[in-house]
C-alpha cells in the first residue's frame, strides 16, 4: 500500500487516545495549529476498555471551549479507525486537511511569542 | 370550642354551629384602592370572611395587611394571610400586632409559594420560621401574651388562627398527621387547598374523622369554580400540589365553550352540597379567583344565603 | 467539600482585559476534588485564556501555580512577593482563596475564577449536590439523617409543604423533596412520632445571620498540642 496523506499533518503517537488530554489539544491550538484531530481505535475495541470514548468526550469539551472563544469547533475532531485500515487513515487525513483548508488558517495571531 | 378566642365573625359563625362560607380576594398589583373596594362589594354579605392573600404565587402586590385594613374599613371581615417566605420573626410579630391594631381578627398561617414561581425570582427567601411555628407563635402571642422571647405583650393580639392543608400533596399517608400537627400547634380552623378530586378528599376526610381531628378544629373545604377547560388544564399542569381529575376536564370540554363557566359553577355547587353533608367539614372556602363578581350568584345558588349575623 | 463552578470564560477575560501578564493560582483542596480549580483546571484555563488573547492579537502571558491549600496562611505565603510581578492574579480556589491572598499580598489584585456554590458531595461522577448549609447548629439526627435546612427549598422543620409531588420539589423537577424522603424513612422505621409536635424555633444566631463566624480552639491557640 503506497497511500499518501498530506505532508502538513504532524503525527504524534500515543499508546492510547485515552492519554490525550484537553490540555494537549488546547496547547496545539495555542501553539498555532490550524486544526487537531484524534485518531482512536474503533469504539468498543479499545485495548484499555474506554480510552477512545474518553478521548471523544475531551474533544467535545475542547470544541465547546473553541466555540466560546469564537473559533470554529470543526478545527478539532475525533475519528475512530482500526490499525488495519490504512486506506481509511489516508482518507481521514485528506478529509481533515481539506476541511482545514476550507476554514483557512488559525485565527490566532502568528507573530506573538506568548 | 365554647369560649371565643378572638370574637371574629368567622369564629362566631363556626362556634354557633353554622356551615361557614368564606371568600377570597387578591390585593391589586398597585395601589388601586378603588378597584379593590369594588371587589369587596361582591363579597359583602355573601361570605363570613374574606382571605386577603399575601403576595400569592410570589408575585408582588399590595400588602395583605393594608388590604385587610381596607377591608375592615369597608365593614367586611378579613382573613389576613401571612407567608413565611417574606418576613423574619421580627417582622411577623410586628405585622401581627399591626394587623390586630387595624381591626384584623383572623389570620391564615402559610409557608408561601417559593419565590422562583413569582415575578422576583432573584429575591432572598426568609423562612426564619415555618408555617407550623408561625401557628404556634400566633397562639403564644394570643394565649400567653408573650413574644417568642417570652417578653410580655401589653395588649395581646386575639387572633382566630387559621392554617392550610393540602390533602393532595405527597406523601399522602402523612397528610392527616401534618394536619394533626398544625391543630396541635394551635390552628383553630383549616382551609384546604382547592379540591377537585372528590374521591380522594372523601378518603382523606374519613381518615381525619377517624383521628378525631374535626372535633379539635373547624375544617373548611376549598372550592374553586373552573372558568373553562383551559383553566383546568393550566392548573393541572402548572400549579404545584393540584389534583385535577381527567373526568372534570372531560366534563368541561363536553359542553360548548360559552357554557364551560356554567359547567364549572355547577360542579362547584355539587361539591358544596356534598360538603354540607360530609362528616368533619365545617364549611366551604370559596376561592373564585379573579371572579369575585360571581360570588353573589354562587352563594345564592349554593343555598348559603343569607349569612348568619351573630352579635 | 466546598463545591464551586468555574466562571464563564467571557467574564474572566473581562477581569484581566487590561493585563499583559497574570498568574493563575489553583488549590489542591476541595476545588481539586470537584474538578474546578486544581492543577488540570489551572492548565486548561491558562491555555484557554492565552488562545483567546492570541486570537484578539493581544497576547497574555500567564504563569501557573497550584498551592496545597489557599485557606492556610503557611501555604499562601509560599507564593512570596513575586505575586507582585503580575498585573493581576486569578484564584481558582473557593471564595476563601482570593481573600487569604488579598490579606497577605495587599498590593496585588486578586480575582475569583470560580463561583463558590455549596457544601456538598458527588452523587455520581461529575455531579455534586448540596448537603449542608453551615447553619452552625446541626440537627440532622432529628430528620432521619437528612438535612431539611440545606435540602428543603423553604428550610422547613415541619414539611413537606403542599408543593411536594411524587417525591419531587415544587421548585424544580430535578430536585427531590427531601421531606418526602424524611417522612417515608421515619414511617418505615415506625418513628413517625419524631416528626410530630412543634420543633424548637431555630436560632439563626449560629448561622451567617449572626454575623461572620469564628471558631476558636484554645488548646491549639496556645500551641500546647
Amino acid at each position: 500500500m503506497r497511500l499518501s496523506y498530506p505532508a502538513d499533518i504532524k503525527v504524534i503517537q500515543v499508546p492510547c487516545t485515552g492519554r490525550v488530554d484537553i490540555i494537549h489539544l488546547l496547547n496545539a491550538i495555542e501553539d498555532g495549529a490550524d486544526g487537531v484531530y484524534v485518531a482512536g481505535c474503533l469504539e468498543g475495541e479499545c485495548h484499555y476498555r474506554e480510552g477512545n470514548l474518553k478521548a471523544r468526550r475531551k474533544v467535545t469539551y475542547v470544541k465547546k471551549v473553541l466555540t466560546d472563544l469564537g473559533i470554529e469547533p470543526e478545527r478539532v475532531e475525533m475519528y475512530n479507525l482500526s490499525s488495519a485500515q490504512g486506506a481509511r487513515f489516508a482518507e481521514i487525513a485528506n478529509e481533515m486537511a481539506e476541511k482545514i483548508k476550507t476554514l483557512g488558517p488559525t485565527p490566532l495571531a502568528k507573530d506573538s511569542a506568548a | 370550642m365554647s369560649e371565643l378566642k378572638s370574637g371574629s365573625n368567622l369564629e362566631k359563625v363556626l362556634a354557633a354551629g353554622h356551615f361557614a362560607f368564606t371568600g377570597e380576594c387578591g390585593p391589586p398589583k398597585g395601589a388601586n384602592v378603588e378597584h379593590l373596594v369594588e371587589k369587596f362589594q361582591h363579597l359583602k354579605g355573601n361570605v363570613d370572611c374574606v382571605n386577603m392573600t399575601d403576595n400569592q404565587t410570589a408575585v408582588v402586590r399590595m400588602s395583605s395587611m393594608a388590604g385587610s385594613a381596607l377591608m375592615v374599613n369597608e365593614g367586611l371581615e378579613p382573613n389576613f394571610q401571612m407567608v413565611c417566605r417574606d418576613r423574619n420573626r421580627l417582622a411577623m410579630m410586628s405585622d401581627i400586632l399591626g394587623a390586630y391594631a387595624l381591626g384584623v381578627r383572623n389570620m391564615l398561617c402559610l409557608s408561601g409559594d417559593h419565590q422562583t414561581f413569582g415575578n422576583h425570582p432573584e429575591a432572598k427567601n426568609v423562612h426564619c420560621i415555618d408555617s407550623m411555628q408561625l401557628i404556634a407563635m400566633v397562639k403564644k402571642m394570643r394565649d400567653e401574651g408573650k413574644f417568642l422571647n417570652d417578653e410580655d405583650i401589653d395588649v395581646p393580639p386575639k387572633m382566630f388562627i387559621g392554617a392550610a392543608c393540602n390533602p393532595f400533596a405527597d406523601p399522602y399517608e402523612f397528610r392527616p398527621y401534618r394536619l394533626a400537627n398544625k391543630i396541635e400547634a394551635g390552628a383553630d380552623f383549616i382551609q384546604t387547598q382547592c379540591i377537585f378530586n372528590m374521591e380522594k378528599f372523601r378518603d382523606f376526610m374519613s381518615k381525619v374523622v377517624d383521628m378525631g381531628l374535626h372535633e379539635k378544629c373547624y375544617i373548611l373545604a376549598g372550592v374553586t369554580p373552573m372558568k373553562n377547560a383551559g383553566m383546568a388544564n393550566f392548573m393541572k399542569k402548572f400549579v404545584p400540589g393540584m389534583d385535577i381529575p381527567d373526568e372534570l376536564i372531560k366534563r368541561l370540554k363536553g359542553v360548548e365553550k360559552k357554557d364551560q363557566a356554567e359547567e364549572g359553577i355547577k360542579f362547584a355547587l355539587e361539591q358544596v352540597e356534598e360538603f354540607k353533608e360530609m362528616e368533619g367539614v365545617a364549611g366551604v372556602h370559596m376561592m373564585a379567583i379573579e371572579w369575585e363578581h360571581k360570588v353573589p350568584e354562587i352563594a345564592e345558588r349554593a343555598g348559603v344565603l343569607p349569612r348568619p349575623v351573630i352579635d | 467539600m466546598i463545591v464551586a463552578d468555574r466562571k464563564p470564560i467571557e467574564e474572566l477575560l473581562g477581569m484581566v482585559e487590561d493585563c499583559k501578564k497574570i498568574l493563575v493560582v489553583g488549590c489542591k483542596g476541595c476545588v481539586t476534588v470537584c474538578n474546578v480549580g486544581g492543577l488540570k483546571e489551572v492548565e486548561v484555563l491558562a491555555a484557554t485564556m492565552k488562545i483567546a488573547r492570541k486570537k484578539a492579537g493581544n497576547p497574555l502571558e500567564i504563569a501557573e501555580h497550584v498551592l496545597e491549600r489557599q485557606c492556610d496562611r503557611e501555604y499562601v505565603s509560599q507564593l512570596g512577593e513575586e505575586v507582585n510581578d503580575y498585573d493581576a492574579v486569578l484564584s481558582m480556589a473557593c471564595g476563601v482563596g482570593p481573600q487569604f491572598l488579598s490579606e497577605m499580598y495587599k498590593e496585588q489584585s486578586f480575582f475569583p475564577a470560580v463561583n463558590t456554590t455549596f457544601f456538598g458531595g458527588a452523587t455520581q461522577h461529575g455531579v455534586w449536590e448540596e448537603r449542608c448549609a453551615g447553619c452552625g447548629t446541626c440537627g440532622i439526627h432529628m430528620f432521619g439523617g437528612l438535612c431539611p435546612i440545606a435540602r428543603c427549598a423553604k428550610s422547613l422543620l415541619h414539611g413537606p409543604c403542599g408543593g411536594s409531588s411524587n417525591g419531587i420539589c415544587e421548585v424544580n423537577k430535578e430536585t427531590e423533596c427531601i421531606w418526602d424522603s424524611i417522612v417515608k424513612k421515619k414511617m418505615e422505621a415506625g418513628q413517625l412520632e419524631d416528626l410530630l409536635g412543634v420543633k424548637n424555633f431555630k436560632s439563626w444566631k449560629t448561622a451567617r445571620d449572626g454575623g461572620p463566624r469564628r471558631s476558636i480552639r484554645e488548646e491549639l491557640v496556645q500551641g500546647n498540642i
